[in-house]
């Protein structure tokens, strides 16, 4: 067992020497980023913050768009394969096929991390995910309903995202568990919005007209933060103030929501954060620095935001990020 | 019947067809005999179609009943008529034209080995049967590669070797030059020697004459008469299938170079590649017709002229004063007019109504903003249907429900519409009915006489004499001879296209 | 002579400029197809038709499927002139991304309004008139020439927008999109307006009838000496510029410009339209006004899907359902079926 002594040894003095590593975590690490695209305001922001924290730990980010295309993808992290870099980044478009060219990155030895999105295929074929809780994301603003109506008897209506779409369908599941043993909470209309303001603002004028001109509802419910700046104009268009007549509660805290907030026509938001990378570098230093195996998935934060929260400063800091 | 020796093969007794309110076909007998090619005749809209389409098993008759060798069949359709032994050539050669030959000759039942096509058999097969026709060609070619006679005789050959017994004819040659129809009908004559009862359909009397042995001639939907060819004469025929008599108005030698007047246009050595440069003047009053082979360049120095394809050389002169033509519009502007020999292509708007039709080349002349009102296009439509005879329910109705001699006809109309200086036409009468035909060689003799310079092309040799001052004979791209006043006959054409320089006058 | 004595009944005709009377228009499918929608949307939502005045405008449902028809209404102006050539603009949807970003953009900059929309405008107008010249030049099939600016004319105004939803304030911009006019929302009013001077300027002067002819015939149109370039051209790019108008009703809808997803897929709404307009995609005879009502009839169907409550994966194939029963109503099998009714009936 002498191999095994040996490679011990290496291992502890390996600690050790990483461990001075460690103070300069990733300074100077070579990490390739692959990015889907940038077909959403959230997916522009998300690249921002990821070039924003590389460049504050000193990373040298290697960013590759793939237009929403996987060949693209697969071309770019062969090619930081090829480049050897340290790690790699993928927020995959697809979840299959992505077993080839994982294999051999891990061959290579290079972690691989997955944001935003899974994939199908062995776990062993990426160091950890980072993704958000989209269930939970709903639960949170529901949770947050229940607790803004108290007992008052109040009627929600729901902008739902794309229909089939995996955060329309977890953010709907999440938001009827949060209000599922309310008796006053019942959502009387349910339809989709395509996440975009023109369908979520012409499907609010919808539900205004078939609920006595708006006076049915008492709540908004939007999958994304779009749909409800779409509806909170349908809202004023009927001659109702949205965030006191209507309660306006929706998901993944883009600047313009903040913007609502201050001009008191918003209510609460959930945040889909566009920082998956920083859990990601995180975890990337502590397995490159000392080794330390990160858990297979991590959950990012969903933040609620209300008025009390500084809107005005949220949507300062936003602004810039390319929402 | 005098050939009682003669055996009926197919036979259709009483055959009854209605479309709607019309009776396309109305007791109808008819019998194709074994070694004889029939020919069958009629006027657009005589049945001849709804006839051909019953006997291949395309429709099926209202009343009446087939017979195969004296045993009645139900054809359910047109490959069931061919697995009795019935094959059917139509005008368009219906095979695949990016295919080889013999694939289009086996088709269908290609010879295989080990469950893969053999392919050097299919061939050597392919020559076997195509030499039979007297056709040397390379079989692995592809179809389109060879012209329409090459096509049509491979079609021929596939029909013969699908079906056997009766080959239906739809008019082949309608697209053939001369020499390219004498070759169709050896074909056609070695088949009827081996026993094939052909029926044939075309429009050209001068080949039923040739060629068939009988005929029966439809009219309204009623079998007229079937006879033997040898009773009769053109005039017989020709008066059995309109019921009345008509006679081309021949004035051969009638024209002389003293009525023309003015020159209107003149060419003077226009030229393309592929085409020789010409030089020609068409005077005020004056047919100069051309006459030519399929291919010897006529249709393409009309489309020179109209400036449908652009000339590389030479000048064009409309009163004396030179005028450019690069495409139809100027021709259009510099009052030329034109009717192309494909009518559907390039002449009707089918789902336009008749009037707009014919006011459609003068709106374009006129431009988008000076629009003709209602009022006045009725008034010009009125006026050209009843000088040219058009015969339409209402001017409103589609064009493309009129009957090709009157889509002919509004097509002229729609060129006297603008009033022109100068009218191209090629092939006026191809593909319409024996009445309107004869029409239209009126027509253009009035139009002549109405001081009108035309240019027209026909392969009917008898048509292009009965109105022609001049004719203009093209052999090879070139125009090679000129012929006027008595020097006009069929035969000095025929010399004349032939090549015999003898007989040619400089 | 049987041949040429077929009864032709107005009802079968294409559409003519001149006045018919009101009982053949009444029984067009397309009116009928209308008036069916409608009655099913009054059926799940007995307050359909009822419109109030509040705050100075009109207010109801009946007004919302105007206002929200009336973007693809006005593509449809522009793409039954297209359609009627023979072609096709796939690219109407992108050009609404585009001019909607331009307008957005130059606002928040600093630039008047009027020039905003002027500038949205032009490039409404340069974009048809790449696609004509694409058509007509290089003589490249339509639906490709127009893919080529559908899917580049997307990454275009995202690269105007930098990818952001560039939200506004301007009134003016904010007025085209939701201000109103007589009680009538802004997008209706530009809709109509826009309807009415093309059929009068189509119908007027000789364009509808030689648009029509290029259509049904182009080789005959050549050598009838039109000039179908040209004409193509100046379709093309009024397709362009009706998109722009369009773009520019959205954006000022939503007071921003999307470039993801302004007018994503309108381009086949519009389409759609055209075809249950009446308007072949075999080209020829054509019909603005009817296209016009095409574009309400998907309007009344996606309002009264909203309205009816029920879930949203129903959407597409009821949707899909309804339009299969409008296209068979007027295809020509039913327009033999139904001329024959009357006749038995006496």
């Amino acid at each position: 067992m002498n191999v095994f002594k040996a490679l011990a040894l290496c291992a502890g003095l390996g600690g050790l020497l990483l461990s001075a590593a460690y103070a300069e975590g990733l300074q100077g690490k070579v990490i390739g980023f692959s990015q889907i695209g940038s077909e959403s305001g959230w997916r522009a922001a998300e690249t921002s913050v990821t070039k924003q924290v590389a460049a504050e730990l000193g990373i040298d980010l290697k960013f590759a768009d793939a237009q929403q295309k996987q060949e693209n993808q697969i071309k770019a992290i062969r090619g930081f394969i090829a480049q050897g870099v340290d790690a790699i980044l993928v927020a995959p478009v697809v979840a299959t096929g992505w077993e080839e060219v994982l294999t051999e990155a891990k061959e290579a030895g290079i972690p691989v991390v997955l944001l935003d999105r899974g994939i199908e295929g062995p776990e062993d074929l990426y160091l950890t995910s980072v993704a958000s809780d989209q269930v939970k994301e709903g639960r949170v603003a529901g949770e947050w309903l229940v607790g803004a109506v108290g007992d008052k008897q109040c009627n929600v209506v729901e902008l739902q995202g794309t229909v089939g779409s995996s955060p329309a369908i977890n953010r709907k599941q999440g938001f009827e568990e949060a209000i599922a043993g309310k008796a006053n909470l019942t959502i009387i209309r349910s339809q989709t919005g395509d996440f975009t303001r023109s369908k979520g603002k012409e499907v609010m004028e919808g539900f205004i007209k078939a609920e006595d001109g708006g006076k049915n509802i008492c709540a908004v419910y939007a999958h994304n933060d779009d749909m409800a700046v779409g509806a909170i104009q349908a809202i004023k268009d009927a001659g109702l103030k949205p965030g006191s007549d209507i309660l306006v509660v929706s998901i993944d805290a883009v600047p313009d929501i903040f913007a609502a907030m201050v001009a008191g026509e918003a209510n609460a938001t959930v945040e889909l954060t566009p920082n998956m990378a920083g859990p990601a570098f995180e975890a990337l230093d502590a397995y490159l620095n000392n080794g330390t195996v990160p858990p297979k998935f991590i959950i990012t934060e969903s933040k609620l935001y209300t008025p009390a929260d500084d809107p005005q400063g949220e949507y300062e800091r936003r602004k810039g990020l390319g929402y | 019947m005098t050939d009682a020796a003669a055996r009926p093969v197919l036979e259709a007794r009483g055959i009854v067809k209605v479309f709607g309110q019309h009776r396309a076909l109305d007791n109808v007998d008819f019998a194709a005999n074994a070694g004889e090619v029939h020919a069958l005749l009629g006027e657009n809209g005589a049945g001849k179609s709804t006839l051909i389409k019953i006997l291949t098993g395309a429709y099926h008759p209202d009343a009446g009943e087939l017979l195969l060798d004296g045993q009645p069949i139900h054809l359910r359709d047109p490959l069931h008529g061919q697995g009795y032994g019935i094959g059917t050539v139509y005008q368009e050669v219906n095979l695949l034209p990016n295919r080889s030959v013999s694939e289009n000759l086996f088709l269908g039942r290609q010879p295989t080995r080990f469950g893969l096509v053999d392919r050097r058999r299919i061939d050597a097969q392919a020559r076997d049967l195509l030499s039979r026709y007297g056709l040397d060609i390379d079989v692995r070619a592809e179809l389109s590669e060879y012209s329409v006679a090459v096509q049509q005789i491979v079609a021929i050959a596939r029909a013969v070797e699908l079906s056997g017994k009766v080959l239906v004819l739809d008019e082949p040659t309608a697209s053939l030059d001369r020499n390219e129809v004498q070759r169709l009908f050896e074909v056609v004559r070695g088949l009827k020697a081996k026993g094939l009862a052909i029926i044939f359909i075309t429009h050209f009397l001068d080949q039923v004459f040739d060629l068939a042995d009988r005929v029966t001639i439809l009219r309204n939907g009623r079998k007229v008469a079937t006879q033997r060819l040898d009773t009769l004469n053109t005039t017989d025929v020709v008066r059995m299938m309109l019921g009345k008599d008509v006679a081309f108005e021949h004035h051969p030698t009638a024209l002389t170079g003293s009525t023309r007047g003015q020159v209107r246009v003149a060419f003077k050595g226009l030229n393309r590649k592929g085409l020789a440069p010409f030089d020609l003047a068409v005077h005020e009053g004056e047919v100069v017709g051309v006459a030519g082979l399929l291919g010897s360049g006529r249709t393409e120095v009309a489309r020179l002229m109209f400036g449908v394809d652009g000339a590389e050389g030479g000048e064009i002169l409309v009163d004396g004063r030179p005028v450019t033509i690069r495409n139809p519009a100027q021709a259009v502007a510099a009052g030329f007019g034109f009717c192309p020999e494909d009518r559907k292509l390039d002449g009707i708007f089918g789902d336009l109504s008749v009037r707009e039709n014919i006011i459609i080349a003068l709106q374009a002349k006129l431009g988008w903003f000076r629009a003709l009102n209602r009022e006045d296009q009725v008034e010009l439509a009125g006026r050209y249907a009843e000088a040219l005879d058009i015969r339409a329910a209402n001017h409103d109705m589609p064009v493309k429900l009129l009957s090709g001699g009157n889509q002919q006809k509004v097509i002229l109309a729609r060129w006297l519409a603008i009033d022109p200086t100068f009218l191209i036409l090629d092939e006026p009468t191809r593909g319409i009915d024996v009445g309107a035909h004869a029409e239209i060689v009126r027509t253009i003799n009035r139009l002549r006489e109405e001081g009108l310079a035309l240019f027209v092309i026909s392969s009917e040799l008898d048509e292009v004499v009965a109105y022609s001052n001049r004719i203009v004979v093209m052999r090879d791209r070139e125009m090679v001879a000129e012929l006027a006043g008595p020097d006009i006959a069929s035969d000095a054409i025929v010399q004349a296209i032939a090549g015999t320089p003898q007989e040619v006058r400089p | 002579m049987t041949r040429q004595t077929v009864d032709l009944r107005p009802s079968t005709e294409p559409p003519l400029p001149r006045p018919r009377p009101l009982a053949s228009l009444v029984t067009r499918p397309q009116v009928i197809a209308l008036a069916a929608v409608l009655f099913v949307n009054w059926l799940l939502f007995p307050g359909f038709f009822t419109v109030t005045w509040q705050d100075g405008r009109l207010f109801g449902s009946l007004i919302d499927v105007l206002n929200r028809g009336a973007p693809v209404a006005i593509l449809a102006i522009g793409m039954t002139m297209v359609i009627a050539t023979k072609g096709v603009d796939l690219s109407v949807g992108a050009v609404m991304a585009i001019s909607g970003a331009v307008a957005a953009v130059m606002v928040t900059s600093g630039y008047p309004a009027w020039l905003a929309v002027l500038a949205a405008l032009g490039a409404g107008l340069v974009c048809g008139l790449w696609n004509g010249i694409l058509v007509t030049l290089l003589e490249i099939q339509p639906i490709i020439a127009t893919l080529v600016l559908m899917v580049a004319g997307r990454g275009l105004a995202q690269l105007i927008t930098e990818g952001y939803i560039v939200t506004f304030s301007d009134p003016v911009l904010i007025f085209i999109g939701t201000g109103s006019f007589l009680g009538f929302p802004m997008p209706v009013v530009i809709a109509f307006t826009l309807m009415l001077l093309a059929t009068l300027i189509v119908r007027r002067t000789a364009l509808g009838l030689l648009i029509e002819a290029v259509g049904i015939n182009r080789s005959a149109a050549r050598f009838a000496g039109l000039s179908s370039g040209a004409l193509l051209l100046i379709v093309y790019t009024f397709a362009g510029f009706c998109a722009a108008v369009s773009g520019l009703i959205v954006a000022g809808d939503i007071r921003g410009a999307d470039a993801n997803n302004a007018g994503l897929w309108l381009e086949l709404d519009a389409i759609l339209a055209v075809v249950i307009g009446g308007t072949s995609l075999m080209g020829g005879r054509f019909s603005i006004p009817m296209a016009v009502l095409g574009a309400m009839i998907i309007q009344a169907m996606n309002t009264g899907i909203l309205i009816s409550g029920f879930s949203p994966e129903f959407n597409l194939v009821v949707k899909s359902a309804v339009i299969i029963v409008i296209l068979v109503l007027q295809s020509p099998l039913s327009a033999r079926l139904f001329r024959r009714l009357p006749g038995k009936s006496q």
